[in-house]
This record gives structure tokens, sequence and C-alpha cells, in this order.
């Protein structure tokens, strides 16, 4: 069998991850954590470093050159993001601390001043807790209801549930692009379509998709989208709301106080255009600045290339753990309806068990309910272990840690 | 195969937990889980004279967790609820022959915590700050 080569040098990537020369245990660090968070390349850390030592300054305020500075490069980094998911206006990028605070921007937005009584709001089974507390907040409020679209035995959306779910009582479907559990690509742009059909605006939690593949917000035609920076190489503190344009005019602010506003009377207050009329106080400078400079990592790598590495890693490593007795993964089976994200259990081992006897190894996985609770209860079962993939992964590393599996299980099969 | 964590003790208790189910006649029962891990423990006990005269316990989890609660029964017994209210972290590790570190340590110290919320109950007393902190 020839091997497809890819086209990312992993060598040269990893020398810019300085984390990834750590050992942990006295064993070299192997990072399978990436769907919680991203390691940080050199050019994020100095760009944030550069930014602190250099230009610290506020923005859009202060007549003075670091003022200046700070502005410009924070302007420079929104610009990125809206090239980066080709979204029709750089002021539709609104900043945000993380995908969470985002989500919560549109729920408490555009939720409470458009969702009524009697209305339906169509989420699916696998979404993260983040994508599913804001919209029930908001349904209990308003005394509107909340629907789950389900997902067949393969852990894909049934397109039937799609179709029946979505209603003339829908007034928004909101969907993971990519499963933080099941690692499962959703058909998005189809499901867009249905929920326009029904006068619903489309959502789509693009936390796990924009970091590993390309993603072209216009083309899904989504009326919202979630993402975080921290999990595409950039910053903690940094996360993104994409919202179009005409949707996002006619919405209310959601944080309220400095850098938001045109005038403040003692009567009241106007608001500034877009997209700072969502950005309510200093921001995070420095975390965009840092998220900036992670787009143009990824940038440079190409998106395709990101995407097809990680197909590679995630097709090695299903192979190999298929061999390993006793383990089940969750799932689509087909590979090219997943990003590099894989949940499984090991025999009657406990996910904790399991990720401390891979920490001994120095291997990092994430363990426990993954912050999809609705979706373990549909699973039925009560944690599960996760192991997920970046750049930087290698087939060596995946060899290193199918050999801790073996010897976990060996360890409880005594 | 060898694990720093996981000796064979805990793994014993695991597999076989000693006093295992339930207790038809139990004076108090008290119930916790520990949001991280899932894991569940369930404590019954039968208390004579001031003391815990038989105890079982019933649950869900990580080996650490359901060995240590395991582990604990067997201390438990024949302690006074006096006894049990002063004990803490370091009896708990004493038992497992480790300190599973601060990821896991939550797991470990569930077991005690239901104990000492039984007792607690069972005297009719507000639960200390130090028993919540605990799993």
């Amino acid at each position: 069998m020839v091997e497809k080569l890819t086209t990312i040098n992993t060598a040269r990537i990893r020398e810019d991850f300085p984390i990834l020369k750590r050992q942990v245990n006295d064993k070299p660090l192997v990072y399978f954590d990436n769907a919680a968070t991203s390691q940080k390349p050199n050019s994020v850390i100095d760009a944030i470093d550069r930014y602190y030592r250099y230009y610290n300054a506020n923005i859009h305020r202060g007549i003075h050159k670091l003022a200046e500075e700070a502005t410009v490069a924070h302007e420079e980094a929104r610009e990125k993001v809206a090239r980066f998911i080709a979204a029709g206006k750089t002021s539709e990028i609104v900043f945000t601390r993380n995908a969470t605070e985002a989500l919560n921007l549109v729920a408490q937005s555009w939720g409470r001043a458009n969702v009524g009584r009697g209305d339906k709001i169509v989420l699916t089974i696998m979404e993260h807790h983040s994508n599913i507390v804001p919209w029930q907040l908001v349904a209990e409020e308003k005394g509107a209801t909340v629907d789950f679209i389900n997902i067949d035995e393969n852990g894909e959306l049934r397109q039937d549930e799609v179709q029946e779910k979505i209603d003339d009582s829908t007034k928004i479907v909101c969907v993971a692009h990519a499963s933080n559990v099941l690692g499962t690509i959703n058909p998005v742009k189809e499901i867009g379509r249905v929920a326009h059909r029904y006068g619903a605006l489309f959502l789509v939690d693009a936390a796990q998709s924009v970091p590993h593949m390309p993603v072209n917000i216009r083309d899904i035609d989504c009326d919202f989208a979630a993402f975080s920076g921290h999990k595409m190489l950039g910053p903690t503190g940094i996360g993104v709301m994409y919202g179009k344009a005409e949707l996002l005019e006619g919405m209310p602010p959601f944080l309220s106080g400095g850098e938001m506003i045109k005038e403040v009377h003692t009567t009241g207050a106007s608001w500034k255009d877009l997209p700072y009329k969502f950005e309510a106080g200093t921001p995070s400078i420095a975390d965009a600045i840092g998220l900036g400079a992670a787009v143009d990592y990824l940038q440079n790598i190409g998106m395709e290339n990101v995407a097809d590495h990680e197909k590679e890693i995630t097709d090695y490593a299903m192979e190999r753990m298929k061999d390993v007795e006793g383990l089940h993964i969750y799932g689509p089976t087909n590979i090219d309806h997943r990003v590099g994200v894989i949940s499984f259990n090991l025999g009657d081992i406990h996910a904790h068990d399991l990720a401390s006897i891979l920490d001994e190894d120095g291997i990092a996985i994430r363990s426990g309910h993954q912050c999809a609770q609705p979706l373990m209860e549909f699973l039925q079962v009560p944690a599960a272990s996760r192991a997920s993939f970046y750049i930087y992964n290698t087939k060596g590393e995946v060899d290193v840690f199918i050999e801790a599996l073996e010897r976990a299980r060996k360890i409880f099969a005594r | 195969m060898s694990s720093d964590i996981y000796k064979d003790i805990i793994l014993d208790y695991y597999r076989n937990p000693r006093n295992f189910g339930d207790l038809s006649d139990a004076d108090v029962r008290a119930k916790d889980s520990n949001p991280l891990c899932g894991d569940i423990i369930e404590m019954q006990l039968k208390i004579a004279d001031g003391k815990i005269s038989d105890i079982r316990f019933k649950g869900k989890g990580c080996a650490i967790s359901q060995a240590s609660a395991s582990m604990l029964t067997e201390l438990a017994k024949g302690k006074t609820l006096d006894e049990i209210k002063a004990m803490g972290k370091p009896d708990v590790l004493n038992l497992l022959g480790i300190d599973p570190g601060p990821s896991r340590i939550k797991c470990a110290l569930l077991g005690l915590k239901v104990l000492k919320l039984a007792v607690y109950v069972y005297l009719g007393q507000a639960v200390t700050e130090e028993v919540k902190q605990l799993g």
C-alpha cells in the first residue's frame, strides 16, 4: 500500500510549539486533548508579549501613538478572522471572551427579543452544554419549548427528525458544526436550508470546526456562528460571535457600559455601530492580537492541509484502536464524516481511571461527560474518554497511546 | 504491568467490594455524587451505643472512589460517631496507600464525605464546611 504523503511537515511544526518539548512524569508529553484547548505556537506567544512590551494601550480612544498602534493591531485581528471564515463584512465579527459567551450573547440579545410563548427552539442531542443551557434559560423565561434532533446508531443526525422537528413554530435552529464528543461533522448547509424554509434563523456552533477545517461562513449561510480562540492555537479569553450584519443591526446590546456607546445622557444612551455595540468595556486586546497571529499561522499551513493531516492521524488511530481488546469507539465509522475527535471506552474501566493511567505515561486525554450530558444519557454511558488531535500530533504518538491503552487493559485485567 | 496509582489492593477492593449492598434496618442513609466524574456513593449505617455497629455502601464510578469507600466501611465499623467526625484526608490516603493527586483527590474523599454526612444527619447537626469541601 502506498501511503499518501502529508503536505504538513510535522517535525517543523512541532519546533514552533515550546510546550511539546515538556516531559510529563519523565515521559515526552503526548497532548491529545486538543478539543478542550490547543497548544500555542511561538508566534502567538510572541504577539501577545510584543503588545505588552511595546504598545500596550487602551483602544478606540486616546490620541497618542501607543493607542493608535494598539487599535490598529486589534482591528487587524478582526479583519484576519473575517477573512479566515469568509465573512461578508469585518463588522460581522464580534469579539467575546469565548464561544460560550458568544452563544449567550445571541440567546440573551436576539433570543429574549424574538422568542415568545409557544415558540420552539430546535437543538441537537450532541450539543455542548454551552449551546443548550442559554436556550433553556430563554425558553423558560419566554414560555417557549426546546426540542432536540436525535442521532442514529452511527452518531449522525437523523435526517427524518431534521425534517420533522423544524416547523412553522421554530424560531431558531442551533447546531454544532462538529461534535466535541462524537467528532461528527454535521451537514450544516442542508440543515440551514430547512431552517430558513420555515422562516427560522440558523446558528452554527463552530468551536470544533473552525480550528480544524476550511469553514466558509457565507457558503454555510448561517445567521450566527460562535467559536473560541484558544481551540485554534490562540490564547484563552478571546472568542468570536459572527452574525449577519442586518440581524446584528436590529439586536439590542448584550452587555453595556463603556466602549459600546455613542452618546450617554441622563435620559438614555445610543449605541455605537457594529461590531462595537456588542463589545462593552475594555476588551481582551492582547488576546485578540494573539488570535490574529494564530489565524496567520493556520493560514500559512492552509486549512485543507490541517484537515488532511488530522484525517490521516484519526484514520490511523481508529485502525489501531480497533485492535485493542474491549475498546469501543463512539461516533461515525466513516472517516469523512469526522473531525479528529475520538471518544471511546475500554472495557469496564472508568474513563477517569483510564485517564490517570495514561497520565502516568505522559499522555493527556479528556475523560468524563465532556460537557455533553444529554448526549451521554442518549448513549447510555456515564462517561467516556476522548483523544483529539491537531497539526502537531504524529503517528508515533498514536503508537505510544495504543501501548498505554494496552497497559491499562492489563492492569485492570488483574 | 504496574501502575503507581492502581495498586493491587485498590483493584481488589474495586473488583470485590467489601460491605457492598443494603442494610434493611439502617438507622441513617446518605448519598452524594461527584459532578466531575459522576461518581455516586451511598452509605447506610446501623448505630448502637454511639458506635457504628454495621455499615454498607453502594455506588458507581471510578476505581478510586469505589475502593476507598469500601475500605472506609471496614475502618468505620465499631468507631464512635465522634471518631468518624474527627477523620480526615490523611485517614483515606493511609487506607489507599497512595496520594492520587489533585485531580483525583475528590474521587478518593467522596466516601468519607458521605460517611460524615450520614453521621451529621443522624445527629441532627448542621453539616460543617469541612465536610462539604471533601468530595
